[in-house]
């Protein structure tokens, strides 16, 4: 009898076993499918937009650009949500795995690629957006296999700024050569302060704000350790070496960076326009831009081009249509326009562009510098976060570690290729 | 149904059922402890198993960027575990996590077994002293690990400062900005963080030692070192066991502190196996390598979780 009993609750035990695995699938796929669900009530579309933007003047300014295009749509509101820029590759990855992508996404340009190689987002080629006077490299960037996934409303590049009252009390011009760079950041630093300031952290934004020294010197990034590389390479390290740049540079982020120019600890800094807003605010702080000082003289700058691209997720056509109509309302002539001034950034149409420049003293050396640079996906597509993270992670051996800078910048070649 | 019960239950325990009476309500009881089991079941296969068994089998594909979304990802058999092996930066991680763990490990033990013994004694504020001591473990490590960032910032913080005007430096020590410092700064914080946690458990472990021993030793003419010893150090063992491999298991997959403090650089510095897991995943986007890693680490926490299960289950197997 109970030999019997037992083994029926044995049984029973494998069949609940079964019933709470079943139980356990159907709770799991309710949870994907459920945060991705359409809320359309009343006729109103609820459309989400995901994007990086955690300071000011960008994260301030998107809710109103972005209602603002909902509404000459119509029929449809515009969500905004916002994530720290590490996380949110992560994230989008997540959302496309459970068919729950952001309508609207702004994704860095050089992710744009890898995000396209997914298959998650809506050729915008084919909807009919067209890219037409739009500065060559931004487009670039945001095309993949042919199609353009993703088209910017501004870009940015990087320009040396240099703290005007500084300059003027020692008697310098702001710097054009590297020669002139290093002997002026020698000379300004003192008691405690230093001559520049630029972001050598351990992610993408140490890469971005190298890549100027590195292009310009006539380094590839195919061949990270060629002896142009290197050279760049040493400029920097003899900088933080001398102390005429803090030791701290490996864990300043660009935010950083400004933070110590806007308090007047470094004399010149390495940085973008989307600071201009708030340098400008500060009315006891007179500053100058100009481009990013090139080996000899007769070298031009190349800088990278930055900037977010907006690309919609596949969803329903129902939704995608009215996705693509925001994009293209966000897109166009005068709401880029507006976007780009509000946001510090520069117009991505090139007659635009021009304008802004001409009007503009303090954006005029990054608008010289957008008509030759570089998208940063230009030569490696899709590897290149992977390339990227070999450079910075020598940027920070040489700066931070014993390396020199042949050693470290080898090291990541071979990391690069494997 | 509740009232029924407990109207049935002092019958049965006065008169033992008999028959087919006894079984149904025997087989009433096997359900009913299935219901209660089964909620456990439920979130231990959601949440233990389900992640556990996916980690292991993405550890064997290709998951790339383009598998989210077309969620195919070809089986490549050990390819992860042989690239993530192959790469420079392996050996020097592996290093890394056992100079982070041994390196906390002794001196979080060493200081909270010094502070367990100080308490012992009776003074005025003692239970405040101790309390106090309490701070690091109840704080958020998001909150400790920030202001600790802020105290070894090397022109500015606090920890320079002091060390320069001592003069025990004549330089500011660059704790997060060189390749040297970075793993010494990050062990330095994790002990601060572990010292509670030894000293609360081994403060408990030194209560069950009777006074008596100690008052024969000293009558036997025994000094305070041998009585620490002859008596302490012996009697501590199965508690020093226990201490020791969870603070392991618990050091081996520190994360929060390096990423807040280091983000495991200046240039993979102070990347342990957890940070570099999560890197691969993560930052690289190579989501089968960075699973590869964290079996890796399953690995070596299970084995230790196995070895910690068998000194709690035979505590004094080793007294003797």
């Amino acid at each position: 009898m109970i030999s019997v009993l037992r083994r029926r609750s044995s049984q029973r035990v494998g069949i609940s076993a079964i019933a709470v695995a079943s139980a356990c699938m159907l709770a799991l796929t309710a949870c994907g499918s459920g945060s991705g669900s359409t809320s359309a009530s009343g006729g109103v579309l609820t459309l989400n937009e995901t994007d990086y933007y955690g300071a000011a003047p960008q994260n301030t300014q998107i809710q109103g650009v972005l209602n603002e295009c909902a509404a000459q749509v119509g029929g449809v509101k515009v969500v905004h949500h916002e994530l720290p820029r590490e996380q949110l590759m992560p994230k989008l990855l997540q959302e496309a795995s459970s068919r729950s992508l952001s309508d609207l996404v702004l994704v860095d340009n050089p992710d744009l690629q890898q995000m396209a190689s997914t298959g998650g987002l809506v050729s915008l080629s084919q909807a009919g957006l067209s890219t037409d006077g739009l500065f060559p490299s931004i487009v670039s960037a945001g095309t993949y296999q042919g199609q353009v996934y993703g088209i910017a409303p501004g870009v940015n590049g990087l320009a040396l700024y240099y703290n005007k009252d500084v300059f003027a009390a020692a008697g310098l011009k702001p710097p054009t050569t590297w020669d002139e760079l290093s002997a002026d950041a020698q000379k300004l630093t003192a008691g405690g302060h230093q001559g520049i300031a630029f972001s050598a952290v351990g992610t993408e934004e140490g890469s971005f704000q190298f890549e100027p020294f590195f292009w310009t010197a006539g380094a590839d990034l195919k061949d990270l350790a060629s002896p142009q590389a290197v050279q760049a390479l040493d400029l920097w390290k003899t900088m933080v070496d001398k102390g005429w740049a803090s030791k701290s540079v490996v864990n300043w982020t660009q935010a950083d960076v400004d933070q110590q120019f806007a308090a007047g600890n470094v004399a010149m800094m390495v940085n973008g326009p989307w600071q201009l807003p708030g340098l400008d605010a500060k009315t006891s702080l007179h500053f100058g831009t100009v481009p990013i000082p090139v080996p000899n003289a007769s070298a031009k700058p190349v800088t990278p081009l930055g900037g977010e691209v907006w690309a919609v997720g596949h969803s329903n056509s129902a939704r995608e249509q009215k996705a693509v109509a925001v994009v293209k309302c966000l897109l166009s002539p005068e709401r880029s326009t507006e976007w780009s001034k509000d946001a510090g950034y520069i117009p991505s149409n090139e007659a635009a562009a021009a304008q802004v420049g001409a009007t503009d003293p303090q954006l005029a050396a990054f608008v010289t510098e957008i008509a030759t640079a570089k998208a940063r996906t230009a030569e490696l597509g899709t590897a290149y976060p992977k390339v990227s993270a070999a450079l910075y992670t020598a940027i920070q051996a040489a700066l931070a570690g014993g390396s020199s800078a042949q050693a470290a910048l080898t090291q990541a070649q071979s990391q690069a290729g494997s | 149904m509740s009232a029924m019960l407990s109207k049935a239950a002092p019958a049965a325990g006065a008169a033992p059922a008999r028959g087919s009476h006894g079984r149904r309500r025997r087989r009433r009881t096997a359900w009913r402890a299935a219901g209660f089991v089964a909620p456990v079941w439920l979130y231990v296969l959601c949440f233990y198993v389900y992640p556990l068994v996916s980690n292991v089998r993405m550890g064997f594909q290709d998951y790339s960027v383009s598998s989210f979304y077309t969620g195919s990802a070809p089986y490549v058999g050990l390819a992860n575990y042989r690239a993530v092996w192959n790469s420079p930066q392996f050996g020097q991680t592996v290093l890394n996590t056992v100079l982070f763990t041994v390196g906390s490990l002794v001196f979080q033990f060493g200081a909270g077994l010094a502070l367990a013994v100080f308490f012992r004694r009776v003074f005025p504020l003692n239970g405040v002293l101790r309390s106090l001591l309490l701070v690091p473990w109840l704080l958020p490590l998001v909150v400790s690990g920030t202001v600790w960032r802020w105290v070894m910032y090397t022109d500015s913080g606090v920890l320079n400062q002091v060390l320069l005007h001592l003069h025990v430096v004549s330089q500011p020590v660059p704790w997060l900005v060189s390749t040297n410092m970075s793993l010494a700064a990050v062990i330095l914080v994790n002990i601060w963080v572990g010292i509670p946690f030894n000293m609360v458990i081994l403060y408990g472990g030194l209560q069950g030692i009777p006074e008596q021993l100690y008052e024969a030793a000293a009558i036997d003419g025994a000094n305070a070192w041998q009585r620490f010893t002859r008596i302490t150090l012996p009697l501590l063992r199965p508690v020093t066991l226990v201490v020791l491999t969870l603070g392991l298991i618990y050091t081996v997959k520190v994360f929060d502190v390096i990423m807040i403090v280091t983000q495991g650089g200046p240039a993979n510095s102070s990347q342990t196996l957890t940070t570099y897991a999560y890197n691969l995943s993560f930052q690289q986007l190579t989501f089968g390598k960075g699973a590869a890693v964290g079996n890796l680490l399953i690995l070596v926490a299970v084995v230790f979780a196995g070895l910690y299960l068998r000194a709690v289950r035979e505590p004094e197997g080793g007294t003797r």
